[in-house]
């Protein structure tokens, strides 16, 4: 049976393993290479490293950090973190990653997605989605009265610029123009350990196909529970609780198994 | 040494990381001459089949296809075992190899499409490939096309409905999931390929 994935997130900045609330307080949680190997070992199916600060005199700690970490990881691995174009893309998988996410720049220009699929496979594009929920008045709710409802914005720029765009219409289109899975963050959950956005995730899920990885909000195993049967989600992704022991990624497998939910484990 | 043959189909930088973390020599080629002089052809690929005819028109296939006659090892992953096949219904109008007899098709209705993630893969008999692997064993896919159960699949993995996830004939195989992702039972995979005798 397929089963549901555990993905760790690495938050990277200058070559360190970093963790924070909303970019303050920012606490170094140690060397990437090392935290990779470590969650793979115990049990993480797949590893996401992203560069929060990156910019462009920084791009190549960023490839020098991918190539340590990739090294001695043999499950899937996935870098993002500033990469515009199919050239920034090409320099992260040659460093050894197996997919790149994308945000801001696939917002510009859409066709950056189809480019990079093109080139090394839909399967290695994920398309990172910020969503902010926002109350709406344009809209006219299901009666056809106009009245406030909610849309899911999507935001660039590390969650500072809106955009306008309307998540679930934006994940159709991410996956038409050849993006391969979504990585969905809540903006309203992430950081507060209160949950995933279940409604968002499941909306999401509901309209494309593809993979959706849920993000944002994870802070006990009900949650991750939750977000693989009502959030539909075919993965979960977290960081801060795997940080700092408070929680093993195999604790949390063994548990997920147990209450009926498909995991590689024992591995 | 592992040959590792480059046809502008992905990234080939897990592949060959992977051998050099068991120990092998690894040369990435697209040049038919030095396939010629192989022993360990590995063909993977990711994306579309139609892919594939970059093979044909640079003469790697007809060079592929007689070194496996005499007698080198030859490893297809994912799109590379797909190819090992007579063809795609993704792309109708190229051929594969055709060393294995059956047509890569798209997972039937019903199962969500691509195929993404852990699954098991359950041995079928004796194979080579398959070694001291555990059965089942979790492998990682990401595909939407698959090879059906012949009578040269030795690893059999359930996606809608059973499929070809290890096929072994003599000196050549095919793995549909990424060994090079597949933790510590893909890298056994792995070694038990680069060990063959040739």
């Amino acid at each position: 049976m397929l089963t549901k994935r555990i993905i760790a997130c690495l938050d990277c900045h200058a070559g360190r393993v970093v963790k924070g609330v909303n970019f303050v307080n920012i606490r170094d949680a140690g060397d990437p290479a090392e935290l990779a190997c470590l969650h793979s070992a115990n049990g993480a199916d797949e590893i996401v490293l992203l560069d929060i600060t990156a910019t462009h005199e920084e791009r190549k700690t960023l490839a020098d950090t991918v190539r340590r970490t990739a090294r001695e990881l043999f499950v899937p691995f996935t870098v993002g973190g500033g990469i515009r174009s199919l050239e920034d893309a090409a320099a992260i998988f040659d460093a050894g990653a197996d997919k790149i996410t994308i945000n801001s720049a696939a917002v510009a220009d859409p066709e950056v997605i189809t480019s990079i699929a093109n080139r090394f496979g839909s399967q290695a594009v994920v398309l990172a989605i910020d969503a902010k929920r926002t109350p709406s008045c344009a809209r006219p709710d299901r009666s056809g009265a106009p009245g406030p409802t909610e849309i899911a914005e999507v935001y660039v720029s590390g969650g500072r610029k809106p955009t306008g765009r309307d998540a679930v219409e934006w994940a159709k289109e991410v996956e038409s123009r050849g993006a391969g899975e979504i990585m969905l963050t809540s903006m309203d959950r992430d950081g507060t350990r209160s949950g995933f956005d279940l409604g968002l995730t499941a909306t999401i899920a509901n309209a494309v196909s593809i993979p959706v990885i849920a993000s944002g909000g994870a802070g006990s195993v009900e949650h991750f529970v939750e977000v693989f049967r009502e959030g539909k989600a075919d993965a979960a992704l977290a960081a801060s609780i795997f940080h700092f022991g408070l929680k093993s990624i195999g604790d949390l497998k063994q548990q997920l198994q147990g209450a009926g939910i498909p995991m590689r484990w024992p591995l | 040494m592992i040959t590792l043959v480059d046809y502008r189909a992905g990234n080939l930088a897990s592949v060959k990381k992977a051998f050099e973390h068991l120990g092998c020599e690894v040369e990435i080629t697209e040049d038919p001459e030095v396939v010629r002089r192989a022993t360990h052809i590995v063909v993977p690929g990711v994306g579309h089949f139609a892919a594939t005819e970059q093979l044909s028109r640079t003469g790697l296939t007809d060079v592929i296809r007689k070194r496996i006659e005499e007698g080198a090892n030859f490893l297809g992953i994912c799109v590379g075992m797909q190819w090992m096949f007579e063809g795609s219904t993704e792309a109708a109008d190229v051929r594969g190899l055709g060393v294995l007899r059956g047509m890569i098709e798209k997972f039937p209705g019903g199962a969500k499409v691509p195929h993404v993630g852990w699954n098991q893969v359950d041995r079928r008999g004796e194979s080579k490939i398959l070694a001291g692997v555990e059965s089942p064993a979790f492998v990682y896919y990401t595909h939407s096309y698959r090879a059906p159960v012949v009578a040269d699949t030795v690893g059999v993995t359930s996606y809608g409905d059973e499929f070809s996830g290890v096929v072994e004939k003599g000196n050549v195989f095919g793995i549909q999931f990424h060994p090079e992702k597949s933790g510590s039972a893909g890298l056994k995979m792995l070694e038990n390929f680069a060990r063959l005798a040739c």
